[in-house]
C-alpha cells in the first residue's frame, strides 16, 4: 500500500468507529485524562487541549448508525445529526465524555444543549455562545468573559487551573493544525486529481478525533506523500460546495460529487480545523487573542452575523475566484435552518458575479446518490458547454 | 395578535378597545409616509416599543403581520409565492409569509400597502431564524439594521455578561442607529416614564393570566390568550392605551370571576369546564377557530400556556423597572420564554401544571418553528415523569394551511381527553399520546 493509502486507511478506520476507540484507549491511557466532546461549527478548541483534555468532535453518526432511539426525540422535520447524537448518547457511545459543548448554531442544537442536561445530568454540558457584535469594546468584552466561563468550567472537569502559558501552548498547536489545514486544502485547489475531496474528508475527520500533535504530523505526512501519487487528471468541472457545516453529507455524496466529473477545489465541512483565518497572536493575554481573532480574523457562515449587508455571502465568490471554481454545490441538509435560510442569499450574491450554481438537500444518511450524481453531473457538462473556460 | 371575528356573541369593552388600538396602528403605519413618520420593524420576543416610542417611530411587526395573514386566509398563497422564489419548503412559515406578502406588493392585512421600514431593529432573542429573516428583508429594503444579540440562557440564568452586554449594545448599537433612522435625540426620562405605565399594564396582566387558577377558570389562557397578549407583545406596551386596555379587561374578568363564567368563546360562554389543560407551543393560526372550537366543544380550557410567554414572560415576578431602564429592557429581553434553555421550561410547565390545577400537557408542535419544537417529546416524557399527569402531542404548523389536518387534531384531542377522563375514573391510562 503506498502512504497516501497507509494515511486514508487509519483515517477511514477512525471514521468507521462509533465506539470511538482511540478516544476511550487515550483516555484510558494516563490516569486522569479528559475527554470534551463538541459539535458543530466552532468552539476553540486550544482551552480544551490546554485544560490537558482531548477535544472530540461530535458530528452525528453518519449512514454508519442506525437510530433507532434518537427518533423517539424528534419530530419528522428536524434534521438527522440531533437524532444520531442522541442515539450516540443513549447507547453508551458517549459514555467516556467528560464534558459536552454546543455552539451556537441553530435552535435544534441549542435545544439539544438542554437536552443533554436533563438526559447526562453527570456530564457538564454548556452552549458555548459566540457574539454576534464585533466591536472590542462590546461583543469582545462579552466573548472574553464567554470563554472565560468557559476555561473554569473545563478546570473543572480537569481538576486543575489552566494558565494563561498553557493556552499559549496549545494555540501554537492549533495554529500549526490549521497552516497545515489550509496547506492540504490550497494543494487540492492546485492538483484536486492529487487529493481527492473523499479522502481530504476523512483526513479532516480523523482531526476531529485524533489529539491534535497527532493529526498534525498526519497531515504532514499527508502533504509529503499525496504529491508523489501517480494519478490521472480528468477534466472535471471545478466546484465550491457549500452548506454541509453542521449534518455531515455521507462520505458517498462526496464521492459522488467527484465520480459525477466535478473536482472539489473548497467545502465547508468542517469549520472549526480553519476557523481562524491567520496565526492567532502568541502575545499578550490568550484569552483576549482568541476572543480578537474570533471577532475579526475568522471564518464565514450562516450562524455568523454579516453587519454589512455589501459584503454578505462575498466569502463564497472570494472562494471560487481563489480556487478557481467554475461552480457552487449547495448541499444542505433538510429541514437545516442555517443553510436552507441562507441560501436564497448567496444565490442572490452569486448570481450577481455571474456564479452557476445547483443545489440539493441531503441526509446524513442518505443511500440513493444516483439523483446526486445525475445532477452533480449535469451541472459538470452545463459548465464545461457553457463556461468560459 | 387580534382577529376579526367573523361573528360575536357579545363584544366585551376590552375586545373593542383592543380593535381599536389595532386599526390605528395600522393606519398609523400605513399613513406613516404621508406623515413624515419613521418606520422600524423589529420582532415580538425582544420588543423594545417604550425604546421606539422614545423615538415616535411607528413599530411594525412582521410576525404580526404574518399571523394576521394566516387568519385571514392570505398566507398560503404567500408562502407559495416564496418557495417559488427559491425559499425552502423546509423553513419558517412565517418568513416565508412575510417574503410572499412583500413580493405581492406588501399589502397589510387590511389590504392597504405597509411602508418599507427604515430601521430594521433584529432583536436576536430566542429564535436563529430571526437573523436569516431580517438578513433577508436587508437585502431587499436596503436600509439599515440594528443587530441586538440576547445571548441564550443556556445554564437557564441571565448572566451578568450577558446583561452587560445587552446592555452596552443598546447604548453603543441600537439607540443611535435609533437616532440616525428617526431624527430624535434619545431622552431616557421619557423611556422611563413608558417603563413605568408598561409595569402598570403587567401588573394587570399577569392578574388575568393568574384568573385561570380559579375553578372554572374565566379565561382560556391559549385561544383567549392571544387575544390577551396582544397589546402588551406588540406596538402598545408602554402607552396609556395598553394601560386602560388591561385595566378593562382585569375588572372584566373580575366579574366572570365573581359570576362564576367561564371563557367567552366565539360560540358564547363556555358552561362546562370539564378539563383543566396546558398548552405548549403556539397555535395554528389559520385554523385558528377550528381549532379553538375543539377544545370548547369537549368543555376543554386551557388553563395556561406557554406561547403567552413568548413575547415576555411577567408571571414569575418581572416588570419593567422605570429606575434601571436599559437594564430592565436587557432582564426583559432575556427572559423572553424561548431564550430560557429547556431544563428552565420544563420547570416552568410543572409550575403551571400544579398551580393551575391542570389535568395534563398538550403540545402543540410546530413544523416550522424549530425554537419551540425542537426537545419538545422529551419534555412531554419528563412532565409525564414528574407529575404523573398524561401529555399529548399534536403537529401543525404557524399559517402553513397544508400542515393543519383537521381530523388528525380532532382525534388526537379526543383520545386525550378520553384518557383524562379514564385516569379519572381509576383507570390505568395507555402511554403518552407522542408517536
Amino acid at each position: 500500500m503506498s502512504a497516501t493509502a497507509d494515511i486514508v486507511a487509519r483515517c477511514q478506520g477512525l471514521f468507521d468507529d462509533l465506539h470511538f476507540t482511540y478516544a476511550r484507549e487515550w483516555k484510558a491511557a494516563v490516569p486522569g485524562r479528559k475527554v470534551v466532546g463538541y459539535m458543530p461549527f466552532y468552539v476553540p478548541r486550544e482551552l480544551i487541549h490546554a485544560a490537558g483534555a482531548l477535544p472530540l468532535g461530535v458530528l452525528g453518526g453518519g449512514d454508519q448508525l442506525e437510530v433507532i432511539h434518537g427518533d423517539a426525540y424528534y419530530q419528522s422535520y428536524i434534521c438527522r445529526i440531533p437524532r444520531s447524537t442522541v442515539e450516540l448518547g443513549v447507547t453508551g457511545r458517549l459514555d467516556f465524555l467528560d464534558g459536552m459543548l454546543f455552539p451556537s448554531i441553530c435552535d435544534v442544537i441549542r435545544n439539544l444543549s438542554g437536552m443533554w442536561k436533563i438526559m447526562f445530568p453527570k456530564v457538564k454540558s454548556r452552549y458555548f455562545d459566540v457574539p454576534q457584535n464585533f466591536r472590542n469594546d462590546i461583543g469582545g468584552e462579552f466573548y472574553i468573559n464567554e470563554l472565560k466561563e468557559l476555561r473554569d468550567m473545563l478546570a473543572e472537569i480537569s481538576g486543575h487551573e489552566i494558565g494563561d502559558d498553557a493556552i499559549r501552548a496549545s494555540i501554537a498547536l492549533y495554529n500549526e493544525s490549521r497552516r497545515l489545514v489550509r496547506e492540504v486544502y490550497a494543494f487540492r485547489s492546485k492538483q484536486p486529481w492529487k487529493a481527492p475531496s473523499a479522502e481530504v474528508y476523512l483526513l479532516m475527520r480523523a482531526g476531529m478525533i485524533l489529539a491534535v500533535e497527532e493529526h498534525n504530523r498526519l497531515l504532514q505526512e499527508y502533504l509529503a506523500a499525496a504529491p508523489l501519487e501517480d494519478r490521472p487528471r480528468h477534466d472535471n468541472s471545478r466546484v465550491v460546495v457549500t452548506g454541509a457545516f453542521c449534518e455531515q453529507p455521507p462520505l458517498n455524496l462526496i464521492k459522488s460529487i467527484e465520480l459525477s466529473g466535478c473536482y472539489i477545489v473548497d467545502d465547508d465541512f468542517m469549520l472549526v480545523n480553519r476557523w481562524e483565518r491567520s496565526d492567532v497572536p502568541l502575545d499578550g493575554d490568550p484569552i483576549q487573542s482568541l476572543a480578537f481573532a474570533y471577532l475579526h480574523d475568522s471564518g464565514d457562515t450562516s450562524a455568523k452575523y454579516e453587519p454589512d449587508q455589501k459584503k454578505k455571502g462575498l466569502y463564497l465568490v472570494e472562494s471560487v475566484k481563489r480556487n478557481r471554481a467554475e461552480g457552487v454545490i449547495f448541499a444542505a441538509p433538510s429541514f437545516c435552518d442555517p443553510a436552507l435560510l441562507e441560501r436564497p442569499m448567496l444565490q442572490g450574491v452569486l448570481a450577481e458575479h455571474g456564479v452557476p450554481y445547483i443545489a440539493f438537500k441531503y441526509a446524513e444518511n442518505s443511500g440513493q446518490m444516483q439523483p446526486i450524481r445525475e445532477q452533480a453531473g449535469t451541472f459538470a457538462d452545463s459548465i464545461k458547454l457553457w463556461s468560459d473556460r | 395578535m387580534s382577529a376579526m371575528p367573523v361573528a360575536e356573541v357579545v363584544k366585551e369593552q376590552s375586545m373593542l378597545k383592543q380593535k381599536e388600538m389595532i386599526a390605528a396602528n395600522y393606519e398609523l403605519l400605513v399613513t406613516a409616509r404621508e406623515a413624515g413618520r419613521k418606520v422600524v420593524s423589529t420582532f415580538v420576543p425582544g420588543n423594545l416599543n417604550e425604546l421606539i416610542m422614545c423615538f415616535d417611530m411607528a413599530n411594525n411587526l412582521p410576525e404580526i403581520n404574518a399571523i394576521q395573514n394566516g387568519m385571514r386566509k392570505k398566507s398560503g398563497a404567500y408562502i407559495m409565492e416564496a418557495e417559488k422564489r427559491g425559499h425552502s419548503e423546509d423553513v419558517c412559515t412565517y418568513v416565508k409569509a412575510d417574503l410572499g406578502m412583500i413580493a405581492k406588493g406588501n399589502l397589510g392585512p387590511d389590504g392597504r400597502q405597509l411602508p418599507d421600514p427604515d430601521l430594521l431593529l433584529l432583536s436576536y432573542t430566542g429564535c436563529f431564524t430571526f437573523m436569516k429573516w431580517f438578513e433577508l428583508l436587508r437585502q431587499q429594503y436596503k436600509c439599515e439594521t440594528a443587530m441586538l444579540h440576547v445571548p441564550y440562557e443556556g445554564d437557564g440564568h441571565a448572566s451578568k455578561n450577558m446583561r452587560d452586554y445587552v446592555v452596552k449594545q443598546l447604548k453603543e448599537e441600537v439607540i443611535p442607529k435609533l437616532e440616525r433612522a428617526s431624527g430624535v435625540k434619545f431622552d431616557i426620562d421619557r423611556l422611563r416614564q413608558y417603563l413605568k405605565e408598561s409595569a402598570k399594564a403587567e401588573q394587570d396582566f399577569v392578574w388575568v393570566l393568574e384568573s385561570a387558577k380559579h375553578k372554572p377558570s374565566p379565561i382560556d389562557a391559549y385561544f383567549g390568550g392571544v387575544y390577551y397578549i396582544g397589546p402588551i407583545f406588540t406596538s402598545f406596551r408602554g402607552t396609556e392605551d395598553a394601560t386602560e386596555y388591561y385595566r378593562l379587561l382585569r375588572s372584566e374578568i373580575a366579574q366572570r370571576l365573581a359570576d362564576k363564567l367561564g371563557p367567552v368563546t366565539p360560540d358564547g360562554e363556555m358552561h362546562e369546564e370539564r378539563y383543566r389543560l396546558v398548552v405548549e407551543g403556539p397555535p395554528n393560526w389559520t385554523s385558528f377557530r377550528d381549532f379553538w372550537k375543539m377544545f370548547y366543544d369537549e368543555g376543554a380550557v386551557v388553563v395556561a400556556s406557554t406561547y403567552t410567554k413568548v413575547g415576555g414572560l411577567y408571571d414569575l415576578g418581572f416588570r419593567h423597572d422605570p429606575e434601571h431602564p436599559l437594564e430592565s429592557l436587557a432582564e426583559y429581553c432575556l427572559g423572553c420564554y424561548t431564550n430560557r434553555n429547556l431544563p428552565s421550561r420544563i420547570d416552568l410547565i410543572e409550575k403551571y401544571l400544579n398551580e393551575y390545577e391542570a389535568d395534563g400537557l398538550l403540545i402543540n408542535s410546530i413544523k416550522s418553528c424549530n425554537s419551540f419544537s425542537a426537545g419538545q417529546l422529551l419534555m412531554l416524557r419528563e412532565i409525564e415523569r414528574r407529575t404523573g399527569k398524561p401529555g399529548a402531542f399534536i403537529e401543525t404548523d404557524l399559517v402553513d394551511p397544508r400542515y393543519f389536518s383537521p381530523a388528525n387534531v380532532k382525534n388526537r384531542l379526543e383520545s386525550y381527553l378520553q384518557m383524562i377522563e379514564q385516569k379519572r375514573h381509576g383507570a390505568a391510562p395507555p402511554s403518552a399520546a407522542a408517536e
